[in-house]
């Protein structure tokens, strides 16, 4: 099958012209987030303010390891989605875009996807030494008091994944 | 008598710990290369080259194999005969533990407390397993285990009246719920018997055992085969894309029970199964 090249933040052509099951590569910024930082969000969110890095935004669930000297970025796969789950949809309707993470998501999310018009993909779990290898910028630069789980901005090159669920709720 | 002193033992956890989040266990490696070879042409393949390309890069390059470099834990075997000196055990096992993720550049995953939640930002304190063994040796195990996998445990007491059947079903059971979700191909690690504190650290205790080598009990080693052919008929395979690879080896570590109780407890680990071993 083809890889397609995808370049982010996801524009909303991109994001309709992809199909559940294709394998892309994908190219430019995102973030990290995991629990914490979704909790947070989601906190600021219903105190009526919405974190800038959701809107138009792509979030990896990822907690990097610290990089070592000479390399752009540390160990950096993906952790398990569905934690994600409860707090998804309120992103999704604040603007989110993309996900990235492994494993499945509840139907509540993927239902949230459809009617956003979003998109979830999934890359190589466990794989992290791999995908540090296709990372080219690694800075926190959200909730760093949160150490591992900090927001992260990365640069991706050539990274691999697999739209799990597609903008029309479609899924693997 | 023999004298070990504190000072060997922390820089013996802190070798330890890089050394398992940046090599790959030589029996999970060949399993992964296994399991490999035996899958056709597909996603499911693809994924597998990766994660042996994955193991050389992180070999290689000195970095972690998995971003969750885990809460560690130590497993300790004392020979009776050994006299520890010049300070605390747990705190030398702590202190190398802060120093290997430290030097190692590995994640600091760990929290002060479960509510709190404030991260201790050197990855202590470790969780220590300590047994009392004849001898002079002191066998340090370092285990680093990620809670992608950690979290998909499944525990049961069982009746006294169940059996095999019961008890693999459950195991096959734990699996299917897992799904995807904590890196397949698996190692599953499962602790019978004892009290359900014992029956959980057999279970660990099985997943330090190299894949493929079954128990010394035939009745059990039956049971292990089984497993693995009814988990591989699962076919979630690798990141769920199916195919034969959803796990490459059952271990299991039974001890004498109650006669009103069967604990059972099901660890299930992901493809980076890590762990490293010395002995002073």
């Amino acid at each position: 099958m083809k890889v397609r090249t995808i370049h982010l933040p996801l524009t909303d052509k991109t994001i309709r012209s992809l199909k559940a099951g294709d394998e892309v590569s994908l190219n430019g910024y995102i973030y990290t987030a995991r629990d914490q930082a979704h909790f947070r969000f989601v906190k600021s969110i219903c105190s009526g303010k919405i974190p800038s890095i959701i809107k138009g935004q792509t979030l990896y669930y990822a907690g990097p390891t610290p990089a070592c000297p000479g390399r752009a970025a540390g160990s950096c796969g993906p952790t398990t989605s569905n934690r994600m789950d409860l707090f998804t949809p309120h992103l999704l309707k604040s603007g989110l875009r993309g996900m990235i993470g492994k494993g499945a998501r509840s139907e509540d999310v993927r239902r949230a996807i459809k009617k956003f018009k979003a998109v979830y993909f999934i890359t190589i779990a466990g794989a992290g030494a791999y995908l540090s290898e296709r990372i080219t910028e690694a800075k926190p630069v959200l909730y760093k008091d949160l150490g591992a789980e900090a927001v992260y901005r990365l640069k991706l090159k050539d990274f691999p994944a697999i739209v799990a669920i597609d903008h029309t709720g479609k899924g693997i | 008598m023999r004298k070990i002193s504190v000072k060997k033992i922390e820089s013996a956890v802190s070798a330890l710990s890089m050394e398992a989040n940046f090599v790959l266990r030589k029996d999970v490696l060949r399993a992964l290369k296994k399991a490999y070879q035996a899958q056709k042409p597909g996603k499911a393949k693809r994924v597998l080259g990766i994660l042996v390309e994955n193991a050389e890069v992180a070999g290689r390059s000195k970095t972690a194999i998995c971003q969750d470099t885990g809460m560690a834990e130590v497993f300790l075997a004392i020979g009776q005969k050994v006299i520890i000196t010049g300070g605390d055990l747990s705190k030398a096992v702590n202190g190398g533990v802060r120093l290997g993720y430290k030097k190692g550049f590995l994640r600091k995953s760990v929290v002060s407390d479960p509510f709190l939640r404030k991260n201790t930002c050197d990855n202590s304190p470790a969780v220590i397993h300590t047994r009392i063994v004849p001898g002079d040796r002191l066998k340090i195990t370092v285990m680093p285990k990620g809670f992608g996998s950690e979290n998909k445990t499944s525990i049961r007491m069982f009746n006294p009246t169940h059996g095999a059947k019961e008890v693999s079903d459950f195991v096959v059971e734990a699996v299917r719920k897992a799904g995807a979700d904590a890196c397949p191909p698996y190692i599953i690690g499962v602790g019978i018997g004892g009290t359900l504190d014992k029956a959980c650290i057999l279970a660990k205790e099985a997943l330090l055992r190299p894949v493929g080598r079954v128990s010394r009990k035939p009745h059990i080693a039956t049971i292990e085969r089984s497993l693995r052919k009814r988990i591989n008929a699962l076919r979630i395979g690798p990141m769920g894309f199916g195919g034969g690879a959803t796990c490459l080896g059952v271990n299991i570590e039974d001890y004498p029970t109650h006669i009103a109780g069967l604990p059972v407890c099901v660890s299930i680990s992901c493809h980076a199964t890590r762990s490293a071993s010395k002995t002073i």
